[in-house]
C-alpha cells in the first residue's frame, strides 16, 4: 500500500499541478506567442499518458483500501468515507473535462477549448483537498464516537474538517504545484544543456520555474505551521520527527545523525531552537518518544528524522534557487543563464520529488504504529485472508515495469516532439 | 429509506458502468480479434477513436461505486474486499494494464512499439471484465460472508456461478461495443467497418443469449437463491431482457443503428436491475440486508446530499462530453498534425 501511494502520490501531483501549467501556457499562445502554445501542446501530450496512469494507479488504491486495510474501511467507511465520494465526483469532472481538452483542439474556438481546461484545473485541486482530509483525519480522527469499540454516531463533515486538515491540505496542494514546477523545468534545463538554447527551451524552463519557485516560500511558511500543529496534537510523531528520545524542557534542534538505542546520535544539535520553533518558547518542553510505551512508538525514528531533515533541507535549497533567480533577474533584466544556473535547475525536478516522497515518509512511517491515531493500530487493519503476501509481490513487480515504460514512453514524445521541431526548422530554411 | 436511496444511486453507477466501461473493454476485445497488425490496422483506428475520449470519464463510474459502497455500505465493502482479494488484484492489474497500455500506445509512434502496447490494451481488456464479473457471481450465489475474509479465498470466485458471471461480462462488454462502434462507424460513414462491427454484434448478440439460456441451468443447481429470485420477482424484468435482446438482433438486421444502441442498452439494464431486484432486500446474497448493512444515518444523510449535487454538476458534464464527440469531426486542423 505505501508503495503504491508513494508512487501514485507523484502522478497525482503532476495531475493536480500540470493542468495550471498548461493552461498559463495556451494562455500565453492564444495572444501570439507561438512557442508557449507549442509547449501547451506538447504538455498535453505528456499530460495524457500521466493522467492515464495516474487515473489507473488511483484506481488500484480504491481496491487497495479494501483489499488490505478491510478493518479500516469496514469500522470507519461511515466516518470518513465521504470526502472520496466527493473527491470521486471531481475525478469525473477531471477525466470528463481532460477528454474534451485532449480531443476536441479541432472542435472548438481556442477560447473555448482554453476554458475546457479550467474544470480540469479546479477539479484537480479539489480532488487533492478531499483526499488529503482523509489523510488528516487518520493523523486527527474526530467525528465518531467509539462505544464497547464499535464506532457509532458519524458525523463526516466533522472528520473531514479536523484540526489538521486546512495545513495538511495546502500542504499537499502546493507541494503538487512544486514538484509539477520543477519537474518540467528542469526538463527544459536538461535540454539547455545539451545545447538546445532557443526560445521555446527557454520558455519551457522560466514558465513552470516561476511558478514554482513563487510558491516555494509559502510553502516553508505552510509547513512551519504543519510542524506546529504536529507538535500540539501528536507529539510523537514530532518527537520522532525530531530525533527526541528523552522529554527535555528547551529542547534543541537536531539537524542529521542515527537513533540509536533511544537517543540520536551523530546529530548536529542547535540549542533551544526545535523548543522556540515548535512552542513558541525556547525553554518550553518538547515530548520525547519515552513518554509513552514502547508499543505506542513508530520503530523506524532514524528514517523518519532524517526524511523530514530532507525535505526541510531541499526546501530551503529550492527556496535559494529562487533567490539566486530573482537577484540575477534584478541585477540583468532578465532570467538567468548560466550553466551552473541549469544545472541546478535540473537537480531541482527530481529533488522536490524527493523532499515531497520524505515530507509523505514522514507523516505515513511518523504516524506508525498506528493507522487511525490513537484508534486503531495498522496492525488491526490488515486483512487476515491467506496468500495475500504474494499479491503484493505482483503488484510490485507490475508498478516497477509501468514505471519503466512510462519513463520510456514520454521520453519518445520528446524524442517525437524534437524530431519535429528539426523538420519544421528543415523547411524553414528550405 | 436513506439506505435504498444510496442503495439505488449504486446500482445506478454500476449499471453506467457496465453500458459505457463495458463498451470500452469490449472494444478492447474486438481489437484483440483485428487481425494482423497490418490488415487491422483501420479497424483499430476505428477503436481507439471511438473511446479515447471518453473511456477515463467512464472508469471513473467504478469508483464511484467503490467509494459509495465503502461510505455506505462499509462492512460489505470489507468483506468482499477481504474474500474476493484475488480476483480483485486481477482487475487491478487489468484496470492498469488496459489504461496505461492504450494510453501509450497512442502517444508512440512506429508498428514495433505500438504493437505490444495494443496487445497488452486488448488483452487486459478481456481479463478485466472477467474478473469483475468473477466478483459478482461470487456476491450473487452467496459465497461471500460478512465479515473480515470469512469466505474461501479461492472457491468464493471459482465456481460455475462466477464463471458464467465472467463470461457473460466478456460477451456483453464485447456485445455492446460492437453496437456502439457500428452506429460510430455509420456516422462518420465508413460504410465497410459498419457492416464490419454488424457481423460480429450479431454473432456476440446470439452467443449471449446462448450463455445466458445456459445460465439458468448452471443457476438452477449452483445458486439456488437467485435462481428463486429470478424467476418470481425479477421475472418480468428477465423477459423485458428477452425481448430487448431479440427486438435488438431483429434492429440490427434491419440497419437500425441508433435505435439498437437504446435497445441492447435496455437488454442489458434488465438483467442487471433482475438480479438486484431478485437480490433484494440483501446486499450479500444471504448474509446482510441493506437496512442492516447500512452506514448510520447521519453518514446516509451526507452521502445523498453529495450524491445529489454531485449528480447535478456531472450529468451535464458527461452530456457536454457525449454530445461533443458523437457529433461529427470538424475538419481536421492543421494545428493537430502536430
Amino acid at each position: 500500500m505505501g508503495l503504491s501511494l508513494g508512487w501514485h502520490i507523484v502522478f497525482a501531483c503532476l495531475g493536480v499541478g500540470f493542468p495550471a501549467l498548461i493552461l498559463i501556457a495556451e494562455w500565453r499562445g492564444i495572444h501570439g506567442d507561438a512557442d508557449a502554445m507549442r509547449l501547451a501542446r506538447t504538455w498535453a501530450k505528456v499530460a495524457g499518458v500521466l493522467f492515464a496512469v495516474g487515473a489507473v494507479s488511483g484506481t488500484i488504491l480504491s481496491f487497495e483500501m479494501g483489499i488490505l486495510w478491510p478493518r479500516l474501511m469496514g469500522e470507519f467507511g461511515a466516518v470518513f468515507g465521504l470526502p472520496f465520494a466527493l473527491e470521486g465526483f471531481a475525478f469525473f469532472i477531471e477525466a470528463i473535462f481532460l477528454g474534451i481538452y485532449l480531443h476536441a483542439w479541432d472542435r472548438l474556438s481556442p477560447m473555448r477549448h482554453l476554458a475546457s481546461g479550467i474544470p480540469v484545473a479546479i477539479a484537480g485541486v479539489a480532488s487533492a483537498f478531499f483526499v488529503v482530509t482523509a489523510n488528516s483525519w487518520m493523523n486527527d480522527p474526530q467525528g465518531f464516537t467509539m462505544v464497547n469499540g464499535r464506532v457509532t454516531d458519524p458525523q463526516p463533515l466533522v472528520a473531514m474538517f479536523n484540526k489538521a486538515t486546512p495545513v495538511e491540505t495546502i500542504h499537499m496542494i502546493l507541494a503538487a504545484f512544486m514538484v509539477t514546477g520543477f519537474l518540467v523545468a528542469s526538463v527544459y534545463a536538461a535540454g539547455r544543456l545539451r545545447g538546445r538554447s532557443d526560445r521555446y527551451h527557454r520558455v519551457g524552463l522560466i514558465l513552470p520555474l516561476i511558478v514554482a519557485t513563487v510558491i516555494t516560500p509559502a510553502q516553508i511558511v505552510v509547513g512551519d505551521i504543519a510542524a506546529r500543529e504536529v507538535a500540539d496534537n501528536q507529539p510523537i510523531k514530532l518527537a520522532a520527527m525530531e530525533g527526541i528520545g528523552a522529554t527535555e524542557a528547551g529542547a534543541g534542534e537536531h539537524i542529521g545523525g542515527i537513533f540509536i538505542n533511544g537517543q540520536l546520535q551523530f546529530a548536529i544539535v542547535l540549542p533551544h531552537v526545535l523548543a522556540f520553533l515548535a512552542k513558541g518558547d525556547p525553554n518550553a518542553t518538547v515530548v520525547g518518544l519515552d513518554s509513552v510505551p514502547a508499543a505506542d512508538r513508530p520503530q523506524a525514528v532514524t528514517l523518519i528524522h532524517l526524511s523530514f531533515d530532507t525535505m526541510v533541507g531541499i526546501g530551503f535549497l529550492l527556496l535559494g534557487l529562487g533567490i539566486w533567480m530573482l537577484v540575477r533577474w534584478i541585477r540583468r533584466r532578465g532570467p538567468p543563464t548560466s550553466r551552473w544556473f541549469l544545472r541546478a535547475a535540473l537537480v531541482a525536478g527530481p529533488g522536490a520529488v524527493v523532499a515531497m516522497e520524505c515530507g509523505w515518509i514522514t507523516t505515513e512511517v511518523g504516524r506508525q504504529p498506528w493507522i487511525v491515531y490513537n484508534v486503531m493500530r495498522t496492525s488491526d487493519a490488515v486483512n487476515p485472508a491467506p496468500g495475500l503476501y504474494w499479491g503484493l509481490v505482483v503488484l510490485v513487480i507490475v508498478y516497477t515495469g509501468l514505471t519503466a515504460v512510462t519513463l520510456f514512453v514520454l521520453r519518445r514524445i520528446k524524442k517525437a516532439n524534437v524530431n519535429a521541431d528539426v523538420n519544421a526548422n528543415a523547411n524553414v530554411s528550405v | 429509506m436513506l439506505a435504498n436511496v444510496v442503495l439505488g444511486f449504486l446500482w445506478g453507477g454500476i449499471t453506467a458502468y457496465v453500458l459505457l466501461a463495458g463498451a470500452d473493454f469490449g472494444a478492447g476485445f474486438w481489437d484483440l480479434l483485428a487481425g494482423s497488425a497490418t490488415g487491422g490496422v483501420d479497424k483499430r483506428r476505428r477503436i481507439a477513436e471511438s473511446i479515447g475520449p471518453v473511456w477515463e470519464a467512464n472508469h471513473v463510474w467504478l469508483i464511484f461505486a467503490l467509494v459509495v459502497t465503502w461510505t455506505g455500505f462499509p462492512s460489505v465493502f470489507a468483506a468482499i474486499a477481504s474474500t474476493l482479494y484475488i480476483p480483485l488484484t486481477a482487475v487491478a492489474i487489468g484496470i492498469i494494464l488496459r489504461g496505461s497500455a492504450f494510453a501509450f500506445r497512442g502517444a508512440v509512434t512506429g508498428l514495433s512499439l505500438q504493437r505490444p502496447f495494443g496487445a497488452a490494451f486488448a488483452a487486459s481488456s478481456v481479463v478485466t471484465p472477467f474478473f469483475l464479473g468473477t466478483v459478482a457471481g461470487a456476491i450473487a450465489s452467496g459465497r461471500v460472508p460478512l465479515g473480515i475474509a470469512q469466505g474461501n479465498v479461492i472457491s468464493s470466485w471459482l465456481n460455475p456461478t462466477s464463471i458464467l458471471g465472467g463470461a457473460l461480462a466478456v460477451e456483453v462488454s464485447a456485445y455492446l461495443a460492437a453496437v456502439y462502434l457500428t452506429r460510430d462507424c455509420q456516422r462518420d460513414n465508413e460504410r465497410g467497418l459498419a457492416l464490419y462491427f454488424r457481423r460480429r454484434a450479431l454473432v456476440m448478440g446470439v452467443i449471449t443469449g446462448l450463455t445466458a439460456l445456459l445460465g439458468i441451468v448452471v443457476l438452477h443447481s449452483d445458486a439456488s437463491r437467485l435462481f428463486t429470485g429470478l424467476t418470481h420477482r425479477g421475472l418480468p424484468l428477465v423477459l423485458a431482457s428477452v425481448v430487448f435482446g431479440s427486438l435488438s438482433l431483429v434492429l440490427l438486421v434491419l440497419q437500425r443503428f441508433v435505435a439498437i444502441r437504446i435497445t441492447a442498452a435496455l437488454a442489458v439494464i434488465a438483467v442487471l436491475w433482475a438480479w438486484g431486484l431478485a437480490q433484494y432486500p440483501d446486499v450479500l446474497a444471504g448474509e446482510v440486508t441493506v437496512s442492516s448493512a447500512a452506514a448510520p444515518d447521519q453518514t446516509l444523510l451526507f452521502l445523498v446530499v453529495s450524491l445529489s449535487i454531485g449528480s447535478a454538476i456531472l450529468i451535464p458534464s458527461l452530456v457536454l462530453l457525449y454530445s461533443l464527440f458523437q457529433s461529427a469531426p470538424a475538419k481536421p486542423s492543421q494545428l493537430s498534425s502536430r
